[in-house]
């Protein structure tokens, strides 16, 4: 089993649904997020995709990186839209007018699902439709130049809650997405980054086996947004989750799985060091955050190991 | 064929049903009408096998329509005032996505003052969203034009998304004598929908792409080529459909306007009390007709200038404002009629807002005014109906 590390990546698929030549920045996590969700998806799939980077970078007619059935409409409505591309296929495939059932992907980034687009998401998990929703999370309006979102983390610095003389840039903590999806009691909700590649894929592989809503929370990390070294991305993601700022973990009915557990995180600093947008937090405000970091990931841990009996 | 008493929302649900729908997104934002509710109650009981998504608002009802209209689903909704308001942004992707979704428009005032009664508020603000706009008079009509907006929007030269649009209450909630034509007759008249390029892994579209500035234009105005070529549709099936139903529509309805002077226009269900003020002032010997403009969009410009050259005043009674401008219909009807070297002197008015009631005595007086107006020259601006001051 020592070759396993050479072994695993060989049963990736080699077939690109995501194709390349499209518009994302150099070292761009969501574009490479983007690519490891459609390996994993295959192509029996209708993707419904929010306006934003994702949309903006490989839709520009009259060209498309899409190789699946692809939607683009408005901004805050793709679980709407989700919604309607999966009761329109239950009705005709009944009906004797559509081939098979098609997964459907709804995709967003994290302005379009936890602030303009979280009412029709939350409106589409209440419904239970067979659907896979996947938040990009950058963590900021990146699209439309690094504006802050509820998802933004707490003493970030964008253009619209800039770090000042009197202000340490974002004074609201993330917004947690993933609770919140699970509160609505769906089947299943994950938080994923591609800096784990196969943690990733094996999580959509696992929704795609879903009856019902699935929520999966991806950390895409944003060197243009976060002001880091484009070659850095990887190492950002896998920094996030090693300080306990992203931890990967699943709900599946209700029951909590810590996926990668760590007896010492690293500090924040860490991860904190290697953006821009952090640069200027006081050494208070960073012990503050690793307060909260490490009482958050307790939380977590707890809530994991209540199904270990 | 049947004929029975039915509130005018009933008769529209009963044409959906019958065009057999595969899919139904409808939000009961407030002011609501029972047509979603009884096409809810038709999938509840079986009678008809269309999925029903009961969404968490009016832009989702739209947004969900996309989605289901998309993949191949025949699709319809309904909504009123603030609910097609919230609408707003999604019904022009519709149109620039060319799904031919059909929806039924109770058409009310907005809000504020909130008002939940009738007036075209609503239908002014979506003017320019790129979609067939048909206006019906009675509940008849709505369930006629509501079958025929099917089979217009999904013509394949056609592909847009169509709007039948009734005066809230007084077609939405009133009961009428309608009369229904046999399930048989109406598969024939519409034929299963298939989109041409529907999402299927199948064979892989991309939908909704960017347009940057050197195409954007292009795609306008294949949408505007479009949306005019339709209505050479329009006018073969509202004709197929007389030879169905010997219920004959034009897009410009003149009533009574051999040997007329003056013409009185209006849209929507007022026509019919406008009707009576005709009868009774021809009685009397006054030159007087009506016109009754049926499509708004595409805007028949060719019927509407036939239909009032030979007139010489032309009172155009507007239903909503356009704050600090002039009146929605009114200003179409001049800029038609303005390249013409003779045409009527038109007249504006804007009445009945926020469902105030013109009855045929104030018909006639209003064309009275008109009249006079013309007559004094004072054509430079409108006036707005029985403003106590």
């Amino acid at each position: 089993m020592e070759n396993l590390a050479i072994y695993v990546p060989r049963l990736v698929t080699t077939k690109e649904y995501f194709a390349p030549g499209h518009r994302a920045c150099m070292g761009c996590g969501e574009a490479l997020a983007v690519r490891l969700v459609c390996k994993a998806l295959g192509r029996n799939v209708i993707i419904a995709n929010a306006t934003g980077c994702m949309e903006i970078v490989s839709s520009p007619l009259p060209y498309t990186s899409w190789e699946v059935p692809w939607i683009h409409t408005l901004f805050e409505n793709t679980a709407a839209v989700a919604s309607g591309i999966e009761a329109g296929i239950k009705v005709l495939s009944r009906k004797g007018r559509y081939p098979k059932r098609t997964k459907v992907v709804a995709m967003a980034g994290d302005g379009g699902t936890a602030d303009i687009g979280f009412q029709a998401l939350s409106g589409a998990l209440e419904r239970g439709h067979n659907f896979i929703y996947i938040c990009f999370d950058n963590e900021a309006y990146m699209n439309t130049g690094i504006q802050r979102s509820s998802s933004t983390p707490f003493g970030a610095s964008t253009t619209t809650a800039p770090a000042g003389k009197v202000s340490i840039g974002q004074t609201t903590w993330k917004k947690n997405m993933p609770a919140i999806a699970a509160a609505h009691d769906i089947p299943y909700v994950a938080t994923a980054c591609h800096s784990y590649p196969f943690d990733l894929m094996n999580k959509i592989n696992k929704a795609m086996t879903v009856e019902g809503p699935s929520y999966i929370h991806i950390l895409s990390v944003c060197p243009t947004g976060w002001r880091l070294p484009s070659d850095l991305t990887i190492r950002a993601g896998r920094l996030a989750v090693e300080t306990g700022i992203f931890p990967l973990y699943e709900v599946e009915g209700g029951k909590y799985t810590l996926n990668f557990d760590f007896p010492q995180l690293r500090p924040v600093e860490d991860y904190f060091k290697l953006q821009g947008r952090f640069r200027h937090l006081p050494k208070e405000i960073v012990a503050q955050i690793q307060a909260r970091v490490t009482d958050e990931y307790a939380k977590l841990k707890e809530k994991a190991s209540r199904n270990n009996y | 064929m049947k004929r029975v008493g039915i509130e005018g929302s009933f008769a529209i649900a009963e044409a959906a049903k019958l065009a057999r729908v595969d899919a139904v997104a409808a939000y009961p934002i407030t002011p609501q009408t029972h047509i979603v509710e009884r096409l809810a109650e038709f999938v509840a009981n079986g009678e008809l096998d269309a999925e029903y998504i009961p969404v968490e608002s009016e832009h989702s009802a739209m947004s969900a329509c996309l989605g289901t209209s998309a993949v191949g689903a025949r699709t319809f909704t309904a909504t009123a005032s603030q609910g097609l308001e919230l609408m707003h942004e999604v019904l022009y992707v519709a149109s620039g996505l060319r799904l031919p979704i059909v929806m039924a428009v109770a058409n009310r005032a907005l809000s504020a003052p909130l008002s939940i009664w009738t007036d075209h508020s609503d239908v002014m603000a979506i003017r320019d969203c790129g979609w067939i706009q048909i206006f019906a008079e009675n509940a008849q009509q709505a369930f006629d034009l509501t079958l025929c907006a099917f089979r217009i929007a999904e013509d394949p030269t056609v592909m847009l998304p169509t709007v039948v649009h009734i005066d809230g209450f007084y077609i939405s909630h009133t009961i009428e004598s309608v009369e229904f034509l046999e399930q048989a007759v109406v598969d024939k008249f519409l034929p299963e929908y298939r989109h041409p390029y529907p999402l299927n892994p199948d064979k892989p579209v991309t939908m909704g792409a960017f347009g940057p500035p050197f195409i954007y234009t292009e795609a306008k105005k294949a949408q505007e080529v479009a949306l005019k070529a339709s209505k050479k549709v329009i006018l073969q099936a509202w004709q197929e459909f007389g030879g169905l139903s010997e219920r004959h529509y034009s897009p410009v309805d003149s009533y009574k306007t051999e040997d007329a002077d003056a013409l009185l226009l209006c849209m929507g269900s007022f026509s019919e009390t406008a009707m009576m003020a005709i009868d009774k002032m021809q009685a009397e010997g006054q030159k007087v007709g009506l016109i009754r403009l049926r499509l708004w969009r595409p805007f028949p410009f060719d019927e509407l200038r036939r239909a009032v050259r030979k007139a010489k005043v032309l009172i155009v009674l507007d239903r909503a404002m356009s704050f600090g401008g002039s009146a929605p219909v009114c200003s179409e009807i001049q800029a038609a009629l303005y390249p013409l070297r003779a045409r009527p002197k038109v007249v504006s008015f804007v009445g009945s807002l926020g469902g105030r009631e013109i009855s045929a005595k104030a018909f006639e007086e209003l064309i009275r005014r008109g009249l006079d107006k013309a007559k004094k020259g004072k054509l430079d601006e409108l006036e707005m109906l029985g403003v106590r001051e």
